[in-house]
């Protein structure tokens, strides 16, 4: 190998102005029109300077720790993200494996498949008081019902990336006389890895969606319960900064996702 | 070339009938009733030998490589090779696909590997070593050592099927089962790859069942050509012995009139005696 490779010029100014430059407009135009919209004697919504203004100590300081609740948003964004990191890891390990067993075997995806069908469509929050009353606490409830929102779309995909292993691949296998575990690892998994991992991206969007609705209802450190709290003092201005955080974090675990996706399976045709 | 267990055929063996199949029907139950697809196939095939199976589309000739396979079994009759009979897929007799069929996660080398493994199943250390040279001195016989470490995503329509023909050449198969191996490529990589095929063959001397839509491919790479008539019931219509004399020489047979011969009786038997109604690709 030799260095006379041209260095990819990715960053260089014409490459990033085209990307940056549009959505930066409309977010100027968007603020401004907010601004005109929100600037009257008494309007309902804050104007983004009164934000900046109103919500100064928590934009500057994420990190302050006052006790009980009262904590920076980078704090209450990290609880939240605990408990999703929990009952997400739980969903994955049982989606995964039971998604397996449910692929594989006609019977039992025959006997099941109802049942995950119906339970699937419930809505998260309504697991929550039916969560409360089994475990007889907020903390395990809110896990649980992340868990219950994460756990169908992995274990539903990757049922039917393990019924889609192609019959050429299976073709292979059979000539090969590959004894089961050889199977697991060498086809099923890695033909299925796709699919598990579409699902894990779509659980991974739902959980933080469920995780800010949960916490609202349950208390405590939390996002959810930031925004709700908020509300209830009314600090209208704070819930635009937490939505922000919300957002943002949202779209990192899905980028997390997607790229230890890549990571992993980067051999499609 | 290393081997670790199975052996070789041995020149002995090679005027017995190695591959047969004897009054071979398959039919499927559908809706409307039975659907017969083959019907009283009687063929036997001498260890070594290359036999091409040509047929318009619908003929039954991937049927008739699925039996040899074993990925399915006859309805009626009996298929064996070595006088056992043919019940399961297994590694003595190897496919290559018209897609290749190779797994996308696994690099080149791996592919051939994953063959070699599942064929000698190597425990000890030294054992892992000889399979690991196996699968690497296969992937250079079809000159692919430079790749070895690529995906298939990586490589071109001829190399995959190199790499396919690598790793089933690696299993010292008993036959090479070659379904429509050439048809997904271009021309040129084409004649490229039956030159490839053609010397392997003669070289390692391994008996070969291939399925073509080729006629002048069938001739210039076979012994035999076997000439099935149209489905549903096809069976086989003629089969035509090609003399010449090996190694071929693809200009020289363009000019021979004997290959004009045989061209024609393949042609005659496709599109005058057993013409399809309706136009095919």
């Amino acid at each position: 190998m030799t260095n006379t490779m041209a260095i990819p010029r990715w960053y260089s100014w014409q490459k990033i102005l085209p990307v940056v430059v549009p959505p930066l407009i409309v977010l100027l135009v968007v603020l401004a029109l907010w601004q005109i919209l929100c600037s009257g004697p008494n309007p309902r919504l804050p104007a983004p300077t009164m934000i900046i203004r109103e919500s100064w100590h928590i934009i500057v300081d994420p990190f302050f720790d006052k006790g009980g609740t009262n904590k920076g948003l980078a704090l209450q964004v990290i609880q939240s993200l605990r408990r999703v990191a929990v009952g997400y890891a739980l969903a994955s390990c049982v989606g995964v494996s039971v998604g397996i067993v449910v692929g594989t075997n006609r019977f039992i995806n025959r006997g099941f498949d109802p049942f995950f069908q119906v339970l699937r469509t419930v809505p998260p929050l309504a697991w929550l008081p039916f969560a409360l009353a089994g475990f007889q606490q907020a903390e395990t409830a809110a896990i649980f019902v992340i868990f219950i929102t994460a756990v169908w779309p992995i274990l539903i995909n990757t049922s039917v990336g393990v019924q889609q292993v192609p019959q050429d691949y299976r073709n292979v296998a059979r000539i090969l006389r590959l004894n089961r575990w050889e199977y697991f690892w060498t086809i099923l998994l890695p033909s299925a890895a796709p699919y598990i991992f579409t699902g894990m991206r779509i659980a991974a969007g739902l959980s933080w969606l469920a995780i800010v609705a949960a916490e609202m209802l349950t208390g405590g450190v939390g996002i959810g319960f930031f925004i709700w709290d908020a509300w209830n003092s009314s600090r209208i201005t704070d819930i635009f900064i937490a939505l922000l955080y919300v957002g943002m974090v949202g779209l990192l675990l899905d980028r997390l996702v997607f790229y230890t996706s890549k990571l992993i399976v980067q051999s499609e045709e | 070339m290393q081997s670790l267990k199975v052996p070789a055929p041995s020149p002995s063996q090679v005027d017995l009938p190695f591959l047969e199949l004897r009054d071979v029907s398959k039919s499927y139950r559908t809706a409307k009733g039975n659907y017969t697809v083959l019907q009283g196939v009687n063929l036997s095939v001498k260890s070594g030998e290359f036999v091409s199976i040509i047929g318009h589309s619908g003929c039954g000739k991937t049927t008739l490589l699925n039996l040899v396979a074993g990925f399915i079994r006859p309805s009626h009759g009996l298929v064996s090779l070595e006088n056992r009979r043919i019940t399961e897929p297994g590694p003595d007799r190897m496919v290559v696909f018209q897609n290749y069929s190779l797994l996308p996660w696994l690099t080149a080398y791996e592919n051939v590997y994953l063959g070699v493994k599942s064929v000698y199943r190597p425990r000890s250390e030294t054992e892992k070593r000889r399979a690991r040279q196996i699968a690497e001195d296969y992937l250079e016989l079809v000159g692919l050592a430079d790749a070895a470490h690529k995906k298939p995503k990586q490589l071109s329509g001829g190399m995959k099927q190199r790499v396919a023909i690598a790793r089933a050449l690696a299993m010292h198969p008993q036959i090479l089962l070659l379904d429509e191996p050439f048809g997904a490529l271009d021309p040129i990589t084409r004649e490229e790859l039956q030159d490839q095929l053609l010397d392997i063959w003669q070289r390692t001397k391994v008996t070969v069942l291939m399925i073509t839509h080729d006629v002048d491919e069938a001739i210039y790479l076979s012994n035999r050509i076997v000439m099935m008539t149209n489905g549903p019931g096809a069976t086989i219509g003629e089969i035509l012995t090609i003399p010449l004399p090996y190694p071929r020489n693809r200009v020289m047979l363009t000019e021979d009139p004997q290959f004009f011969t045989f061209r024609n009786q393949c042609l005659s038997f496709l599109y005058e005696r057993f013409a399809l109604d309706v136009d095919y690709d």
